[in-house]
């Protein structure tokens, strides 16, 4: 299973001889953007990963959105493994045996360029980190870094790894080690995820031929579809499921706030059964293979859980920074981006032949604070905060009464409509009350706007 | 119940390809007569269901199907409950599609 050893043992005898400009902690999304610019403009670039390859630890649902790439791999198109272009979005409101469903489809979508893809991460990160090889950065994999190392006066002067003589230095260190990175923590620079932050996702593949997953989702081609609910399926806690349509397969996964889980007692995996077994899922999904199990963390704190970016030595990026819009379930844009600036800010410092000191790294910050990246993340800086604390209203009580209030609409029993309505309208109030009700209604709009 | 619960897990990680480290477990749980709180949500929330109860309720860690998410760290380390750090180099879960 290690037969690269000894190609291994090579490589790690050079990277130890030389010395670089950068280390860069990671080969997700992040870390590649990031090394990916640096190589790009001639910089000398490590890239250290723990996994066998680039992707063999990453976990994401997966959405790819194009744009946030083509600003690192123009072409990408031509040879990036991409799964569908999305043609459709469903959003789910659903209580144990209904939903319903807001769904957007347009042929426009079908465009040339497609905005939004499915991905598999394991093989696009592979993808992604042969572009960064082709740029010119070394990139060791199997290789855990442990350590930040530190000079005298506190400064990043490279890291430690797992491996004998493992000591590397570097002018800088990218920390795009992820939510649960440890080394921004060991340094003290940055502090460990808290329960209230992170939301524990798990996810399975299912597999089917393809054409089954066509009929079904009424699609052709490589048109794919995305499916996002809430309600009942996470039992009182903050939390979503997904259903991504990939090419041959369907990634279906739930997530639920850490601190949630830990409260009620309930099982990821029980969740995630629960989910699959629900009458608006299964039929989507009899039949099918699975063929993998995975768990992550995914960053749910926002505005206000974004740490210090950037340090002596030191600038930190993508989930390891909390960059992650749960509001619109985006992460892997801010991810790239984030990456990408950091890299731009660390070649302005250096093309100065300026130290890469806290000060001079700031200009990264600056770059952030006006990208989309931290001005989406600052408008719902408060919603977080709203959806952790009030997540039986949101979770439990609204999506019953919505499904209540539908069933009840559309059954007809020769009840005159205006007593339909006015049953309905007395089961939101009964349940939430009008105080309630304009509570979280006044709640809501002052978090979204 | 708690059988029936792992035993579904277990089915689940062996779709999952691992390159196991004998010897040496990257989460350790500190020893303890009583186990807190934390530790033992860990029973329910570890999505590999990496923790179980000995016969004297302390609570212990097996890291063969771990899946490296980081739970059981931001739950239980600020306390002191376990030590976590990720498994060496290429050892651990490799993830096909991810």
């Amino acid at each position: 299973m290690r037969a690269t050893g000894s190609q291994d043992r090579t490589r790690r005898d050079l990277v130890t001889a030389e010395t670089f400009d950068i280390i860069v902690v990671g080969a997700g999304m992040a870390g590649n953007a990031a090394a990916l610019t640096l190589a790009k403009h001639g910089l000398k670039v490590l890239q250290l990963e723990r996994g066998e390859y680039p992707g063999s630890k990453n976990v994401q649902g997966a959405i790819l959105y194009a744009d946030m790439l083509e600003a690192l791999v123009a072409n990408f198109r031509q040879d990036a493994p991409l799964e569908r272009h999305l043609v459709e979005q469903r959003f789910w409101m659903m209580d144990d045996r209904s939903h319903t469903g807001l769904h957007y489809r347009s042929d426009d979508f079908n465009e040339e360029r497609p905005n939004r893809y499915t991905i598999i991460r394991a093989q696009f990160d592979r993808w992604f980190s042969q572009k960064v090889r082709e740029a010119g950065a070394t990139v060791l994999c199997e290789t855990t870094a442990t350590e930040l190392m530190q000079d005298a006066n506190g400064k990043v002067v490279g890291v430690r790894t797992d491996r004998a003589d493992g000591e590397i230095h570097a002018g800088a260190v990218v920390l795009a080690e992820g939510v649960n990175g440890l080394l921004g923590t060991r340094a003290g620079v940055r502090k460990r995820p808290t329960p209230d932050t992170v939301a524990l996702a798990v996810k399975e593949m299912h597999f089917l031929p393809r054409e089954v997953i066509e009929a079904r989702f009424n699609l052709k081609g490589d048109e794919g579809l995305v499916i996002e609910a809430a309600g009942t399926i996470s039992r009182g806690m903050t939390g979503m499921g997904f259903i991504y349509t990939n090419k041959e397969c369907i990634s279906l996964g739930i997530g639920c706030l850490v601190a949630h889980f830990t409260s009620t007692g309930e099982t990821p995996y029980g969740l995630l059964d629960r989910f699959k077994r629900h009458p608006s899922v299964a039929p989507l999904i009899e039949g099918s293979e699975v063929k993998e199990y995975a768990a992550h963390l995914i960053p749910e704190g926002g505005f206000k859980a974004i740490p210090q970016l950037y340090g002596e030595g030191w600038v930190v990026v993508g989930d390891a920074a909390q960059l992650n819009n749960a509001m619109h379930r985006e992460g892997s844009n801010l991810a790239m981006t984030s990456g990408r600036l950091a890299a731009e800010a660390i070649i302005q410092v250096k093309s100065r032949g300026a130290p890469m000191t806290a000060t001079n790294l700031s200009i990264y910050k600056t770059m952030l604070d006006h990208s989309f990246v931290i001005r989406d993340l600052r408008k719902y800086k408060d919603m977080p905060a709203l959806m952790h604390t009030y997540s039986r209203n949101f979770f439990l009580t609204y999506p019953e009464l919505v499904s209540e209030s539908m069933q009840n609409f559309l059954r007809v029993d020769g009840t005159p409509k205006a007593e339909k309505e006015k049953q309905s309208l007395n089961s939101f109030v009964k349940s939430r009350s009008w105080s309630g009700l304009l509570g979280d209604a006044v709640r809501l709009a002052r978090a979204w706007r | 119940m708690s059988t029936d619960r792992s035993a579904r897990v277990e089915d689940r990680l062996f779709y999952n390809r691992y390159l196991l480290d004998p010897g040496h477990p990257h989460i350790k749980v500190r020893p303890h007569t009583m186990p807190s709180s934390e530790l033992v949500s860990m029973l329910t929330t570890c999505p590999a269901h990496c923790y179980v109860a000995n016969d004297k309720h302390q609570i212990e860690v097996a890291v063969d199907g771990c899946i490296e998410c980081g739970t059981c760290r931001v739950i239980c380390e600020e306390r002191g409950d376990i030590e976590w750090s990720y498994p060496r180099g290429g050892y651990g879960v490799l993830f096909k599609f991810g």
